[in-house]
């Protein structure tokens, strides 16, 4: 269903117009309200006046994570705290977590996007969802919540986990909607099989899955075992959360709200604008964020756009299903882990040489993805007492845990185990290639 | 009396141990006494060599992380009790923890075991032993 036609359907022309006007507008904004972008934008001797076409957007500098962590936690907003009413993070590079603040504005406009989306795959009133996405600082939970609410669908906030339970609720209280990570969709199969429950028996018809890369045959294997259809929806906290982009029923590729979203894929290694059908980094512009608004984002998420009518009628751009990424960031069990994380572990334990290789076992038969973390044993930390280096292994991993957010096996291998190479170091490898 | 142990840090698979006695047979070191404390993914070989610098330095250079360590070597009568009497109640009065302890592998001079152990205090367990 075409919640808001009037722009989901919007004439191109009319819509560019109308992207041109916001961005011109948040342009002005980030100039005169955040330092950071007055000094950036300063330095490029760029102006809000010197954006007159849509094809000025090149002339504005790109923000990265890097500009996140540099100004965390509260630097690049643009209104005064007093007029945030929320703020949701999520992990960063380094330990320094992403913060998102949002305006009691940005609140409605997200509620509205995450109910369009939500319509657009059919939820209505009569829809019961239960919302398994993590409720709390993570946007899945309190994103999804609020669309839903708006739309008028009737909520289970059960969070993730107590998957038994989850699975009670899903028989008696008749969800017809889930929406989780496709891989919490797995385990909820799994768990519900060793229940001696069929999901395919229940009211479920429909699940909204995302926060995490998963491939088409993820999707058929989802859709065969719960009897559902399994829609990809995208997006990320720098912008907003979920709500960037959703798919349709058609399934042949992910809408973007391109009212409030400017997007451009670029080369990731020059930084060229590329035209449509060629893929590279994702690069969103917020057109109505008030708290914390955001030109240029670079997700590196690889993708491409189809600006082709859809037949669902809708004229917003298609952006594919994420190919990959342009960094060395990895989405395990729905968590971000970056290869830097790991090593400013190691680093802090005194001794441990920073060569580390990040094995990742991606189960898809048993549904939760494995990391292992292979770390070369120097002579300061080698111990004759086989105590002392059992002590090494646990107290790495009790620190892993906490600086990654989830559990990795700690392997100790011997020196020179993991390659050495020229430039950029492979950090990660999938246990296949071993 | 104290007396030098090589470790080393290897990973549990087939071909390890073949790796660090090869350097060792080049070298020309001898071994005296060996033992493999091991875990599901890796062990700590210690050792006891004829020529312990000049073994840890072959090894070292072979790639092996490794490490020298002073520990304690014992003999024992080789009777019943021998070692029950000579090291391990001793010990156990003076309140002396021991870590790890293996044994050598030809016999002393005169019919004796000989066995190196690591303890918690070396310094108290040298005079211990030495005492009796």
């Amino acid at each position: 269903m075409i919640r808001d036609p009037e722009h989901e359907k919007m004439p191109r022309k009319e819509l560019e117009k109308l992207q041109l006007e916001r961005l011109q507008a948040k342009v002005r904004e980030v100039y005169e309200k955040v330092p950071f972008y007055h000094r950036v934008f300063k330095e490029r001797e760029v102006s809000p006046d010197d954006i007159r076409t849509l094809a000025d957007i090149t002339k504005l500098p790109f923000t990265t994570k890097v500009d996140f962590r540099d100004n965390y936690p509260y630097g690049l907003m643009a209104v005064p705290m007093q007029q945030v009413v929320r703020i949701h993070s999520s992990s960063g590079t380094t330990g320094k977590p992403t913060i998102a603040p949002y305006t009691q504005g940005d609140i409605d406009t997200w509620s509205e996007i995450m109910a369009r989306m939500l319509a657009s795959a059919g939820v209505t009133k009569d829809d019961v969802l239960q919302n398994a996405y993590g409720y709390g600082l993570f946007t899945g939970g309190l994103g999804f919540h609020y669309g839903a609410e708006r739309l008028g669908a009737s909520v289970i906030p059960t969070s993730g986990g107590n998957t038994k339970r989850q699975i009670l609720l899903l028989q008696d209280l008749g969800a017809t909607v889930i929406t989780c990570t496709p891989s919490y969709a797995l385990i909820l199969d799994e768990t519900a099989k060793d229940m001696g429950v069929d999901l395919r028996d229940t009211k479920l018809r429909l699940g909204m899955l995302g926060a995490e890369p998963w491939s088409d045959q993820m999707r058929d294997d989802i859709e065969e075992r719960l009897g559902i259809l399994a829609i990809n929806i995208y997006g990320l906290t720098e912008i907003i959360g979920p709500g960037v982009s959703v798919e349709c029923p058609h399934k042949c590729g992910l809408h973007i709200a391109e009212d409030h979203f400017l997007v451009e894929i670029i080369d990731p290694q020059t930084g060229e604008q590329l035209p449509h059908g060629e893929e590279g980094e994702l690069v969103i512009t917020t057109l109505t964020k008030e708290a914390q608004p955001v030109i240029r984002f670079r997700t590196r998420d690889i993708t491409s756009l189809n600006p082709e009518p859809c037949e669902c009628g809708r004229t917003m751009v298609r952006m594919s299903r994420i190919t990959g990424r342009s960094d060395d960031m990895l989405i395990v069990r729905g968590v971000n882990v970056f290869p830097s994380q790991i090593e400013s572990v190691l680093l802090d334990v005194e001794g441990v040489e920073p060569h580390y290789l990040i094995v990742v076992d991606r189960q898809h038969v048993f549904k939760t993805d494995e990391l292992e973390i292979w770390v070369e044993v120097s002579e300061d930390v080698f111990s004759d007492e086989m105590q002392k280096m059992e002590n090494l292994e646990k107290r790495l991993r009790s620190e892993m845990d906490s600086v990654l957010g989830i559990s990795a096996r700690i392997k100790l291998v011997e020196p020179k185990t993991i390659a050495r190479t020229e430039g950029k170091a492979k950090r990660v490898v999938d246990r296949s290639e071993l | 009396m104290r007396i030098k142990q090589v470790s080393v840090f290897v990973e549990n698979q087939p071909g390890r141990l073949v790796a660090i006695l090869e350097p060792l047979e080049k070298r020309g070191v001898s071994i005296r006494a060996l033992s493999i404390s091991e875990s599901a993914e890796f062990g700590i070989v210690r050792m006891i060599l004829d020529n312990a610098d000049e073994g840890l330095e072959a090894l070292r250079q072979a790639g092996f992380t490794t490490r020298m360590d002073w520990i304690l070597s014992a003999e024992i009568p080789d009777v019943p009790g021998g070692l029950l009497n000579s090291v391990a109640r001793p010990l156990a009065e003076a309140s002396i923890n021991l870590q790890y302890f293996y044994a050598y592998i030809e016999q002393a001079a005169g019919g004796k075991a000989m066995v190196v152990l690591k303890t918690d205090d070396w310094e108290k367990a040298e005079q211990v032993l030495k005492s009796l």
